[in-house]
């Protein structure tokens, strides 16, 4: 039996918050508030971040951030081998030959090609798995712009990202950010992205966790996918841009002249090892929930394994703000077959309220991400969070509400994504509160770079996810999507501009990957491991422990 | 097919995604071989259980990138079934065979050379008045789109009532693989949403007037005050800044308007 899609198991518990909806509504009705923390409340409350767990982390030993404390997850994937024997790779023989090399499919990568192929340059894009397969294509709530004069501005903006990251972000980097985003809304809108708009075409926008203004802009709650799919589109249509598949880069390649010039690409399905050659390059690999730090589950894609850190880090460019890593407050607990699912802030923006067992408000539901999750995890250590039968702990995301602020059918319609998903596991989340609990969403840090998308070394650009700086040590909702838009221009523009006025030709080399090996030995780094990862690894023990073959010729994948 | 069965050194970063599920073991068919899972597993989860490494066939793992289209059937019943592998939990019996891939024509096009005008996208997809208007790429549609309610629109000329009716087509192609008149119907959807939201749509006009204070230089002096200004004095004025109240509707406007 059931109640209302859930197990008997939770019916006092989603009765509890039936029984306190009629006057946390009145509430919201009057404009009545939880109170946000004052500042000095958020730092204490962040104790309980896992961000802030010693355990968690180590030392790095080795590479241009030596001594820098990053999670174990990270640290295993630097302090590795490469995925090949770098005596073994022929660079003279090259497979593939471009002006500007993108590497990556998702949002920043497809940008970069476009703007770089607009620049007149040749370019090929070679990515992991499908074009458009990243956390671009999952991301929901939306995206922040500056765009109302008459209450808003890019000052604003800035200092809302600012107080998001803790004041610790790059002051050059946000404000290229905050300045460049209305632009990069307008080209998003001329390229056709369906916006929500009113009638007369203005933009339908909302607060975000730490907004001051309504800025946020949305596409209903698949914003990430209908710019991903409307960028990969254009890219399409460009003949300059060709595209490689399944085809993730493993190595940087240089040349004899200290500049980026290409890299070693693996086609993961014939499992050969093939070189590019290219004038600049641009990493846009995106995140790296799939490394499970600490165990959380993630809401990432199933490529998001790091691979650029991996690359960039090899290749002499140092780290930034890695030792953040965000936890999205609302990741689903139950039921377990969407556990991890990413359930978008925008119920939050909308007025859902977030409640403990009691059916009671905790916190304001709109405090930034890590101060929210922080938050949760304290209330379920103190006793407070709703049991599931599965022996975990969650938060109830009243989503109800909304069919009762906005009108019948805004649950469904607003958020027809989620409303399907759970409706096919028997819930109507227009009639049923979401189990939440927080769960592993973006890699706030990065390899370190400038406003121009330049790092340390020569040719090499980097724009999204696989970036530090912009955000600091925690990202708002809706700045990732425009992050991807404003640096992917950038970094499209600059890499072509590199590639036709620094660029010089040269013998390609991969010394520094030699080099990263030796260091590694010489720091007593005795690992069998391999990096980057590609893929994680979600075979059970029961199974591997039968794969017995002795070794296999050809190459470990 | 997509997948490979392979040995691997155990990465000691990763994460079992399965639990220690002491659930009931149920049979599955994968493309007719049998295994034995633990029911409640999605039909992604139960491959990576008997086994599997997926290369193709695996995305975002959460119903938004339609990498894992996959088709099965029951036994005794004569109906193909669709679902998405990462959303559809395992049945008993089932035989499954994933579709990450099937090939489909795609115009290609100078999009800033377009109009809204219906005869574009005709011309583009001569195809699409090869639709016998059998219903079967709704039926094979996991998202539940109208489908084929969406191709009329477009052969209407609606080009806006096929964008909204599509808005939350994933492309995985499984419509065009039951095609009988062998559409390509997620490209004709995706031209047919890009006219829509560039061409259709009002632009937004305060926009454009936000793209030209910036491009005036009208925040300069702002940004870059604040790139100046020491971490603790942007604490404070980080919390005395106004917050425009949730319930506020489109019309409200700040006290302080120095920096507007």
């Amino acid at each position: 039996m059931s109640y209302l899609g859930y197990p008997d198991f939770f019916e006092p518990y989603i009765k509890k918050v039936e029984q306190t909806r009629p006057a946390r509504i009145e509430k919201r009705k009057k404009g009545e508030e939880f109170p946000f923390m004052s500042l000095q409340e958020r730092q204490d409350m962040l104790r309980y971040h896992p961000d802030y767990k010693e355990e968690g982390r180590r030392e790095i030993k080795v590479g241009p951030s030596k001594g820098y404390r990053i999670a174990h997850e990270f640290v295993d994937l630097l302090e590795a081998k490469s995925r090949v024997d770098p005596n073994k790779v022929d660079l003279s023989r090259v497979d593939y030959e471009a002006d500007v090399l993108v590497i990556g499919g998702g949002g920043a990568a497809t940008v970069a090609a476009l703007i770089a192929e607009e620049n007149g340059a040749q370019v090929l894009v070679a990515t992991k798995l499908r074009h458009g397969d990243s956390n671009t294509m999952m991301a929901e709530g939306g995206i922040q712009a500056a765009t109302k004069r008459e209450k808003d501005s890019p000052y604003y903006h800035y200092l809302d990202v600012l107080g998001g990251g803790h004041f610790k972000n790059d002051p050059d980097i946000v404000a290229a950010f905050v300045k460049q985003a209305p632009d990069a809304l307008q080209w998003l809108e001329r390229l056709g992205v369906m916006f929500t708009k009113f009638p007369d075409g203005r933009l339908g926008a909302m607060h975000g966790g730490g907004t001051c203004r309504k800025r946020m802009h949305y596409c209903a709650d698949l914003s990430g996918m209908e710019i991903m799919r409307t960028v990969r589109d254009e890219a399409r249509n460009r003949k300059n841009i060709k595209v490689l598949e399944f085809s993730p880069a493993v190595e940087l390649i240089l040349n004899e002249h200290g500049q980026c010039a290409g890299a070693v690409l693996y086609n993961m399905e014939t499992e050969e090892y093939l070189v590019a050659r290219a004038k600049a390059v641009i990493l846009a690999t995106g995140g790296s929930g799939r490394l499970h730090v600490q165990g959380f589950m993630t809401t990432n894609h199933y490529g998001a394994t790091a691979d650029g850190i991996v690359l960039g880090y090899r290749a002499g460019v140092p780290l930034s703000f890695l030792h953040t890593v965000q936890y999205h407050p609302t990741g689903v607990v139950f039921p377990e077959q969407i556990e991890g699912w990413l359930i978008t802030e925008r119920f939050r923006s909308e007025g859902a309220d977030v409640l403990n067992v009691n059916g009671e408000k905790f916190v304001n539901e709109r405090e930034p991400r890590d101060v929210e999750s922080a938050r949760f995890i304290k209330e379920c250590l103190d006793g407070k969070g709703v049991p599931t039968p599965t022996g975990k702990v969650g938060i109830w995301l009243d989503s109800p509400m909304l069919d009762i602020l906005h009108g019948e059918g805004r649950v469904r319609t607003a958020f027809v994504g989620k409303w399907k998903v759970y409706y096919r596991l028997g819930i109507d989340i227009s009639r049923a509160p979401m189990l939440v609990y927080p769960t592993l969403h973006y890699q706030n840090g990065g390899l370190k770079d400038n406003a121009e998308c330049e790092t340390g070394l020569p040719g090499l650009y980097v724009a999204g996810e696989v970036t530090g700086g912009l955000h600091g040590e925690n990202r708002l909702m809706g700045n990732s999507l425009m992050d991807i838009v404003v640096f992917g221009r950038i970094a499209g523009k600059n890499a072509t501009v590199f590639a036709r006025e620094k660029a010089r030709d040269g013998e390609l080399t991969l010394k520094h990957v030699k080099a990263y090996h030796k260091e590694l030995k010489e720091a007593g780094i005795v690992a069998d491991r391999v990096a980057p990862m590609l893929l994680p690894d979600y075979t059970t023990a029961e199974v591997k422990e039968k794969q017995l073959t002795v070794s296999y010729l050809g190459t470990l994948r | 097919m997509s997948t490979k069965q392979r040995k691997r050194k155990p990465a000691k970063t990763a994460v079992k995604e399965e639990k220690k599920i002491a659930a009931k073991l149920i049979p599955i068919y994968i493309m007719g071989k049998r295994y034995e899972i633990p029911e409640g597993l999605t039909i992604m989860k139960a491959m990576e259980y008997a086994g599997y490494i997926l290369i193709r066939g695996c995305g975002c793992r959460g119903g938004t990138c339609g990498a894992c289209g996959t088709v099965y059937r029951k036994p005794g019943d004569y109906k193909l079934q669709v679902a998405l592998a990462c959303q559809k939990t395992v049945e008993p019996d089932m035989y499954i065979a994933q579709i990450p891939f099937f090939p489909a024509n795609r115009a290609t096009y100078d999009f800033a050379g377009l109009t809204a005008a219906p005869e574009e996208v005709f011309k583009l997809y001569p195809e699409l008045f090869r639709c016998v208007a059998c219903n079967s790429c709704t039926k094979a549609c996991p998202q539940g789109i109208e489908v084929m309610d969406a191709i009329s629109a477009l052969k209407q000329g609606n080009i806006a009532q096929a964008a909204q009716l599509s808005f939350d087509c994933i492309q995985c192609g499984l419509c065009t693989s039951r095609c009988f008149g062998e559409l390509a119907q997620y490209h004709m959807f995706q031209l047919a949403r890009r006219i829509y939201g560039a061409m259709i749509v009002p632009r937004a006009q305060h926009l454009t007037e936000m793209v030209k204070a910036v491009g005036e230089g009208r925040y300069d002096r702002f940004l870059e005050e604040l790139k100046r200004t020491k971490e603790d004095e942007l604490k404070k004025l980080y919390e005395e800044r106004e917050v425009e109240p949730m319930a506020a509707g489109e019309d409200w406007k700040p006290k302080d308007r120095r920096y507007l």
